[in-house]
């Protein structure tokens, strides 16, 4: 009944929105329909921690260990989001004279984009997963161009068609896992549904399944940002409003990263866990050196903590592809962390770029001078995205590296030189934006926009030094889930 | 699914004409240089795909895949392209002949995708039934040859027509590979499809605003660094 | 001894009915394009007048120039011997395999290519060089075509391809149906047809076969185009063998033949008409585009034979 309850929350402001979705009202109809929808959310992991894992709505709709902290993650992320979109898109509305329709558009989007997030978390039918992927795709498709730039279009025509075309492949892939499941479970609505898949994983044919399995890691890793497909990302991210950049990092890639991982769970099954394991590593591994490759030649600060974004996936999808619980465990704590200092990192960056005009690392100076809260912000964000110790990052990074050490000692080195590379890339940059004399002409913002910063930040620290038990347990039993 | 011995004995042999059918039109586009005919060949690949379903929904009779069919004539093959076509109309896309890769290496191009497409279902193949054998490699291979076309293309048109076929080979898979897959799914991923249009044509007028052209060349601006 | 008298009649309805099939084709074309036709026997008027005329040698050519005729002639009459067009199991079918007809064919070709190279001439040689360009491209084609209807049946006699195709009743083979469409491409190449030659053309420049004509006169000219007339109801005969064969009985059961006959001359009246259709309709293409045109024939085979092996028929 309660997943029933959050979907309805969140799908319920998409025609509110569109309708009433302009200026000062919108932002605070957004702000309150998130708020909502965070509660609802909260009751359902209240349930969850009482009840386990359910299923509701004819078992169409699924909650348990491993979605309900993504689901969490979201509910934390979308409502930051919606607040901190309120001071930034009054300043982009002004500066970029949008229309009364334009924001109702942006904030419609939005709230589909939160909704299908959450429908994709939240469905048990691997065919209304894609569909919601591929929902998410098409609603932040208009949002990276809403400003009607030739370069917000530019981004947003390549973000439509490689992501297009990486989800057609995973609903190949989707079909092909029907296919072998409808020898087992018989032909109907319910070979999709991934409670009755994962109870007869073990009988799906091999052959069928490791080819479904390559196709929707194909398609859901085009979208996770995986290398060689992440051509979109770092255009998208930096194309489009800051508020989008924080959510496509800090909730689109979890959710694909979660399609990939339910696939996992069902192809381990029938094929043993080396097959989906090993290809996890190998592109984890590709994508976090490449990224951290790419960031040392960036010059857009957008465009660097999208690379940012890439490794860090990259990071993650390697822990879950080890395969260990502990290293399961280490890559869920990693996309928790990540999710809420990314989003923090858009933040702080997007208010940075609004006071100086300017996305050119070059041109961002001295922010700790003229405004200490958001160069604060910024410093502690990215300090933390770069795995310094207090953060929850820091843990699973040093948990991943552990179990690596044990896994796969021989992929340490390569590991550690990702990571290394990565923070030469950023760290020297940090240093430029935030300390130094402030250029002259620089619009301050209100600092309230970037108050959930704060709070994030803080949940970051947590995870860091004190993981809440309930956290705990879930994620353990979300780990072990995955280790099958 | 049961399918009766007489349908077995005609529909199956239809059904894998219309299979070969998808692949010829898949192959006529990859070929085609004016974007009105590729117009008319994706409708008539709606045709095909509105027909193979339709098949399917008489060999087994599952009554929702009537609906299936009839949805996908109507929309894959009457309104899609006639949106399309009007869209070239109003847009005067210039000079309709489109500058593409040497067509002989693409055909060839295409058939290695082709045999690398069936060497990929070739296992999936050999634990199938009689029925839908082969299916899966058709569909595959449609796939990836629209793949190919949107590679080679310049106009955004024309990538959105490889677009759809893509949508088109994958609707083909769920059809007749698998026999249908469940209803809801296949209303989302139309529902999707019809949105992703949709959203594709704004795209057009907004393109066609900022650059003054529907070539993509035009975007190939962002650069690294 | 029927087998025999069989054959010859075959190879004579071929040879004499040739020159019927182009002027009916001319007559369609013409009345397709509002033209008023010359009449179906213009051929054999044109023939006729030919061979009455003096046949000149063109200075500096060899014993090559004079015989590439009668060569050419011969081996499509041999050709008309082995294709199964009134029935199966004649006295010449074990010669029918099918690489051996594709390459009588190009035995004739030969013949012509060095013929016209031979005359030295600008334009000849440049035809030369087009219908080995076109032939180069069409041969791979006409073998991926003839391999696939041989998968099928698992000979590459023709006579077993079609007595074998002949039982299948009817039977949808999605193979064949691109073997068919890539045999009419090929057809249309071989036969120097729009779209890739016109026929009609008197522009030497976009010529291709007639090109390699220009030097013959008399009794040869006459050869030479009746050759082409029979070469272009040879692969027409082969397409309705092996795509529409029903009506084509082996030799054992002649008696039947009365019957099928008609059959068979109507089954051909529908390929000229078909033919007219498409020549009207489709325009030459720049000799660049052949290639092209080509390329497309090639690859409908080459997906035949593909899609023999995916789907199983």
């Amino acid at each position: 009944m309660l997943i029933l309850l959050v979907l309805a929350c969140a799908a319920m402001g998409i025609p509110l929105l569109a309708l009433w979705g302009d200026g000062r009202r919108g932002a605070a109809l957004f702000i309150g329909l998130n708020t909502l929808t965070l509660l609802a959310i909260l009751a359902l992991a209240i349930q969850v921690l009482r009840d386990g894992a359910f299923t509701a709505g004819g078992g169409q709709f699924m909650v348990d260990d491993l979605s309900i902290v993504l689901v969490l993650v979201d509910g934390v992320v979308g409502l930051s989001t919606a607040w901190f979109s309120r001071n930034y898109m009054l300043h982009e509305k002004a500066h970029w004279l949008l229309s009364r329709r334009r924001v109702r558009l942006y904030h419609a989007m939005f709230q589909t984009f939160l909704a299908t997030m959450l429908l994709a978390l939240l469905t048990n039918n691997m065919g209304i997963l894609w569909v919601a992927m591929e929902g998410a795709t098409l609603s932040t498709v208009l949002l990276v161009s809403l400003f009607r730039t030739a370069e917000g279009l530019e981004a947003a025509w390549k973000y439509f068609i490689l992501c297009g075309v990486g989800l057609a492949m995973a609903l190949f892939g989707t079909i092909l896992l029907y296919f072998a499941a409808q020898k087992v479970l018989g032909h109907g609505a319910d070979a999709l549904l991934w409670t009755h898949l994962a109870a007869v994983r073990r009988q799906l044919q091999p052959q069928v399944m490791a080819i479904a399995f390559i196709f929707m890691l194909v398609g859901y890793g085009t979208k996770i940002g995986l290398t060689p497909l992440n051509n979109w990302l770092p255009d998208a991210h930096a194309s489009g409003p800051s508020s989008v950049s924080a959510v496509l990092s800090g909730l689109l890639l979890n959710v694909a990263l979660y399609a990939v991982l339910r696939a996992k769970v069902l192809v381990d099954g029938a094929l043993g866990p080396d097959f989906a394991g090993r290809l996890l590593m190998g592109f984890g591994l590709l994508s976090l050196l490449v990224a951290a490759f790419s960031m040392l030649r960036q010059r857009d600060v957008k465009r660097l903590f999208a690379y940012s974004s890439i490794e860090h996936m990259g990071l993650a999808t390697f822990a879950f592809g080890i395969g260990a619980p502990l290293a399961s465990f280490a890559g869920l704590l990693h996309v928790i962390s990540h999710s809420l200092t990314k989003s923090s990192v858009f933040f702080s960056v997007g208010q940075a770029v609004q006071s100086v005009g300017s996305r050119e690392i070059q041109r961002i100076r001295g922010l700790l001078e003229f405004s200490p809260f958001l160069g604060w912000a910024l410093m502690l964000a990215v300090l933390f995205i770069l795995g310094m110790p207090p953060s929850g990052l820091f843990l699973s990074e040093f948990l991943i590296i552990t179990s690596t050490l044990q896994a796969q000692p021989w992929l340490t080195p390569l590991l550690l030189l990702g990571l290394g590379v990565a923070f030469a890339g950023i760290f020297p940059r940090l240093q430029g934006m935030v300390f130094g004399p402030a250029p002259e002409g620089i619009a301050r913002q209100p600092v309230a926009g970037i108050i959930p910063v704060f709070i994030q930040l803080a949940l970051v620290i947590v995870l860091g030094v004190f993981i809440p038990w309930i956290l705990v347990q879930w994620m353990q039993h979300a780990a072990l889930l995955l280790h099958g | 699914m049961t399918i009766s011995a007489q349908g077995l004995a005609w529909g199956i042999p239809l059904l894998r004409l219309l299979a070969a059918l998808l692949l010829l039109l898949a192959f006529a586009m990859l070929a085609q240089r004016r974007l009105l005919t590729l117009i008319h060949l994706l409708a008539w690949q709606g045709v095909v795909l509105a027909t193979g379903t339709a098949l399917v929904a008489l060999l087994t009779g599952q009554t929702e895949l009537w609906f299936s069919a009839a949805l996908t004539l109507g929309l894959k093959a009457i309104l899609i392209p006639t949106v399309l076509h009007r869209l070239l109309r109003r847009l005067q896309v210039r000079g309709d002949v489109e500058a593409v890769l040497n067509i002989p290496l693409t055909l060839l191009a295409g058939i290695a995708l082709v045999i690398f497409a069936f060497s990929l279902a070739a296992p999936i193949t050999a634990l199938t039934g009689i029925v839908t054998r082969g299916m899966v490699g058709i569909a595959l291979a449609a796939v990836l040859l629209a793949f190919l076309m949107m590679i080679t293309r310049r106009k955004a048109i024309s990538q959105v027509v490889g677009f759809l076929a893509i949508d088109n080979g994958l609707f083909f898979a769920a059809t007749s590979a698998t026999l249908g897959m469940p209803m809801i799914v296949e209303l989302g991923v139309a529902l999707d499809a019809l949105i992703g249009f949709v959203i594709l044509g704004v795209f057009f007028f907004q393109i066609r605003e900022t650059f003054d052209s529907m070539d993509l060349q035009n975007l190939e601006h962002i650069r690294e660094e | 001894m029927t087998a025999i008298l069989l054959e010859l009649a075959q190879v004579l309805l071929v040879a004499f009915l040739a020159p019927l099939f182009a002027g009916l084709l001319r007559a369609l074309r013409s009345i397709l394009q509002n033209r008023r036709p010359a009449g179906c026997w213009q051929s054999y008027r044109d023939l006729y007048r030919l061979f009455h005329k003096e046949s000149l040698q063109a200075e500096g050519t060899s014993w090559l120039f004079r015989f590439a005729p009668y060569g050419i002639f011969g081996a499509f009459c041999l050709a008309a011997g082995i294709i199964p067009i009134l029935a199966t199991g004649l006295p010449l079918a074990p010669a029918a395999d099918v690489i051996a007809l594709v390459g009588l064919f190009a035995l004739a070709r030969v013949f012509q290519v060095l013929a016209a190279m031979d005359t030295g001439t600008p334009f000849a040689t440049l035809g030369a060089h087009r219908e080995m360009l076109i032939a180069g491209l069409a041969e791979p084609a006409l073998l991926a075509t003839l391999f696939t209807a041989s998968l099928l049946s698992r000979s590459t006699s023709l006579s077993v391809i079609v007595a074998h195709l002949e039982q299948l009743h009817f039977a949808l083979h999605p193979s064949m149906v691109f073997a068919a469409a890539a045999f009419f491409m090929v057809l249309l190449a071989e036969n120097a047809r729009i779209p890739v030659d016109n026929p009609a053309t008197h522009l030497e420049l976009t010529m291709i076969h007639e090109a390699m004509l220009l030097e013959y006169s008399g009794r040869h000219l006459a050869l030479m185009e009746w050759g082409a007339q029979i070469k272009l109801v040879l692969y027409v005969a082969i397409g309705i063998a092996l795509f529409l064969p029903w009506g084509i009985v082996p030799t054992a059961e002649i008696a039947v033949l009365p019957l099928t006959l008609p059959i068979l001359l109507l089954k051909f009246a529908a390929a000229a008409l078909i033919l007219a259709l498409v020549e009207t309709l489709l325009a030459k293409l720049r000799l660049f585009r052949a290639p092209e045109f080509m390329a497309t024939a090639f690859l409908l085979g080459v997906i035949g034979l593909l899609g023999f092996f995916m789907l199983g028929a």
